[in-house]
């Protein structure tokens, strides 16, 4: 049984611009939001028969419902994220106390070095990848590989458009990928190519990837992404995942789909 | 060219991060020495590697260091160096920084300052103001001198490779009786030449075998010829060359043919007694009793002289300094500005000279056995070039290279 954390949009809005696709006067509508979260949270716990843990949103804190960006969480263990930017910043608390009140050892960064959780994090059974550079310092990586005491191999980000490594980068529980290679330098894409071979690699087309194609959430076989993919909807399916389209145009306004407004927590 | 220490550490290979960043350095217009690397050995064993990143401008070196912090490298941390005042006269503090032959820094109040007088196998004092460091042998400190200890803020370069490749550019110690030497002569030559025609010096450390076999006449030519400015030697060299001048013979054996000569064992005695009643060398080459070989040319050449005299001297003749330590410390006076240092027959000279050169100064160690470069190797004096053949043929070939006629 999948868990997933998550933060209903009451106070989700544009308040600034940190990313290439922020823009104040693009702003989102709340309405629509709302509408398009609770269908996300819908085909989540109906279709994929998630468990979803709600966090008590918070006036001022537009982004906290990009909960893959608080911490990453491993067994029992919750890395908390140190943000780049000091707009998001005061979400951490926020983030802590949900996981304390949960039980999780609550693991921090030492000074000075930033990290933005399952936002950079993602991993296969045996190996896990850190996206750094653009949000990351890599030698976040050292610290959170020994919290976790995985092997995690740093791969940097060179597309101010793929900020983060869940938007270019989204692991399936079957071993495959779903990728979009421009969005790393070559040493990255041979790291990676070096462990998903080939037939097992899904890069998706670049018209794709900027409406979020690889920010989606799996739980089981079931692939929850944003609309407008077919190229990677047919691909996902022809590996025998049932793919779910949700329409999230108003949080990709921001630069986060369905894997930014989910943190797994198994 | 300026440098600074990184540390990398995480999986480094399989990330393909440590080539990314060498990469990066020579991209960068810098260069990289791995001054160690640790690969882990199992999967989830991180890896660690230093990398000593050189690049110049001191502000290239800048960019290319923060570029590599965003690759994960830190920058090692150094702290100032450690000092203790010396206890007594002559003797260092516990756990003294014992030198190297290489160029070394010592960090002074968060500034990295040059070592002066590289040395091998002496302390380093620091001068009380905290501003400069210099090397300083066991048996010159002072009590309440201020000498570094352990080893936190002290930093060894490796010597760089010189731009122009002769045969010093890639030096190395292998000695090998089985190389052809032509080649390694004729760079020696071309490197004294350059070195007459800019200024700087040509040591030369010989022994007495130098004479018996017959080189007496291409080293007396080198130095009238301005190719040698210092010479170190020991009583035997000089005694045997003005035996040479006196009686045409060396150790009592005449040195153009037939057998010794009658009472020749006492030549050398006499040619001592002879310069010790003139009262010095100097005065013997002037007043005109010895105007051939070695000793009238470094006196008609104002060549510098170190007569450094050993237990077994007989006389010895005046000008030898018969307490070491007063010779070790006027050999190293003579140093300074010294471009190349030619080591000949003679493993005691050879050695003594070695210790104190700095690694920088290419090195050229000539004997008839491959255990004299060998000791020197062994030593530490890593850059001397072996060249095991006979003295006096390496001189003859020496100086026709330079065009000495016989």
């Amino acid at each position: 049984m999948s868990r997933l954390l998550v933060c209903p949009p009451d106070h989700y809005r544009i308040a600034y611009e940190i990313n290439p696709w922020m823009h104040l006067e693009g702003q989102a509508d709340p309405t629509v939001a709302r509408v398009q979260w609770d269908a996300l949270t819908a085909i989540l716990e109906k279709e994929c028969r998630a468990t979803l843990e709600r966090m008590v949103p918070v006036a001022g804190l537009p982004d906290l419902v990009f909960t893959a960006n608080g911490g990453a969480v491993m067994g029992r263990t919750a890395v908390l994220s140190r943000f780049r930017h000091p707009e998001r910043r005061p979400e951490e608390p926020h983030f802590e106390r949900w996981f304390r009140e949960q039980g999780y050892q609550v693991e921090h960064l030492p000074e000075g070095i930033f990290f933005e959780g399952a936002g950079d994090f993602l991993g296969f059974e045996d190996v896990w990848f850190g996206g750094y550079r653009q949000r990351t310092d890599l030698r976040a990586y050292q610290v959170v590989g020994a919290f976790v005491g995985r092997r995690i191999l740093p791969v940097e980000l060179v597309d101010p458009r793929f900020y983060h490594l869940d938007t270019c980068f989204c692991p399936l529980p079957g071993g495959e990928l779903i990728w979009f290679p421009p969005a790393f330098d070559r040493y990255g894409q041979a790291v990676i190519m070096d462990w998903v071979e080939g037939p097992r690699r899904i890069a998706v087309p670049e018209e794709e990837a900027v409406r979020f194609a690889c920010n989606a959430v799996c739980v089981g076989r079931h692939v929850v992404l944003p609309e407008g993919c077919p190229v990677t909807m047919e691909r996902l399916e022809s590996f025998g995942y049932t793919p779910h389209a949700v329409g999230l145009s108003e949080f990709i306004k921001s630069g986060g789909a369905a894997k930014c407004l989910t943190l797994a927590l198994d | 060219m300026v440098y600074e220490t990184v540390v990398l550490h995480g999986h480094i290979i399989d990330s393909l991060l440590l080539p990314k960043v060498l990469d990066v350095i020579l991209q960068s217009g810098g260069t990289f020495e791995l001054a160690d690397i640790r690969i882990g050995k199992t999967r989830e064993e991180p890896s660690f590697a230093r990398i000593v990143v050189r690049a110049d401008p001191p502000d290239r070196l800048a960019r290319i260091i923060a570029e590599l912090q965003s690759h994960g490298a830190t920058v090692e941390k150094e702290a100032d160096c450690r000092w203790l005042p010396a206890p007594a006269d002559g003797v260092f503090p516990e756990e003294f920084y014992a030198t190297t032959n290489l160029p070394t820094e010592v960090r002074l109040r968060g500034r990295w300052v040059p070592v002066a007088g590289i040395e091998m196998d002496l302390g380093v004092r620091i001068d009380p103001g905290e501003h400069g460091a210099m090397t300083v042998p066991m048996a010159e400190v002072r009590t309440g001198d201020r000498i570094v200890v352990g080893r936190e803020g002290v930093r060894v370069a490796p010597l760089e490779r010189p731009a122009q490749l002769d045969v010093f550019g890639f030096m190395e110690s292998q000695v090998s009786s089985e190389r052809p030497h032509g080649h390694t002569i004729a760079g020696v030559a071309r490197r004294m030449e350059a070195l007459r025609d800019g200024g700087g010096k040509v040591l030369f450390a010989g022994g007495p075998a130098i004479i018996h076999g017959g080189g007496r006449e291409s080293l007396a030519w080198l130095i009238e010829s301005g190719f040698i400015h210092v010479l170190f030697c020991g009583n035997a060299l000089a005694v045997h060359d003005m035996e040479a001048h006196l009686y045409g013979t060396s150790l009592g054996f005449s040195l153009t043919g037939g057998p010794g000569s009658r009472h020749g064992h006492e030549h050398h005695l006499r040619t001592i007694n002879r310069i010790r009643a003139i009262g010095s060398i100097e005065e013997a080459v002037r007043s005109g009793v010895i105007t051939t070989g070695v000793m009238a040319a470094c006196v008609r050449r104002q060549v510098t002289v170190v007569m450094a005299g050993t237990i077994r001297d007989d006389g010895p003749l005046p000008g030898v300094i018969t307490d070491s330590v007063q010779a070790q410390a006027a050999m190293r006076a003579a140093l300074p500005g010294v471009g190349l240092a030619l080591l000949v027959a003679s493993t005691l000279h050879a050695v003594a000279t070695g210790n104190l050169l700095p690694a920088s100064v290419p090195t050229v160690c000539v004997d008839i056995s491959p255990a004299s470069p060998i000791k020197l190797a062994d030593r530490g004096s890593l850059q001397a070039i072996g060249l095991v053949m006979d003295a006096a043929s390496f001189l003859r070939e020496l100086a026709r290279e330079l065009g000495w006629k016989e």
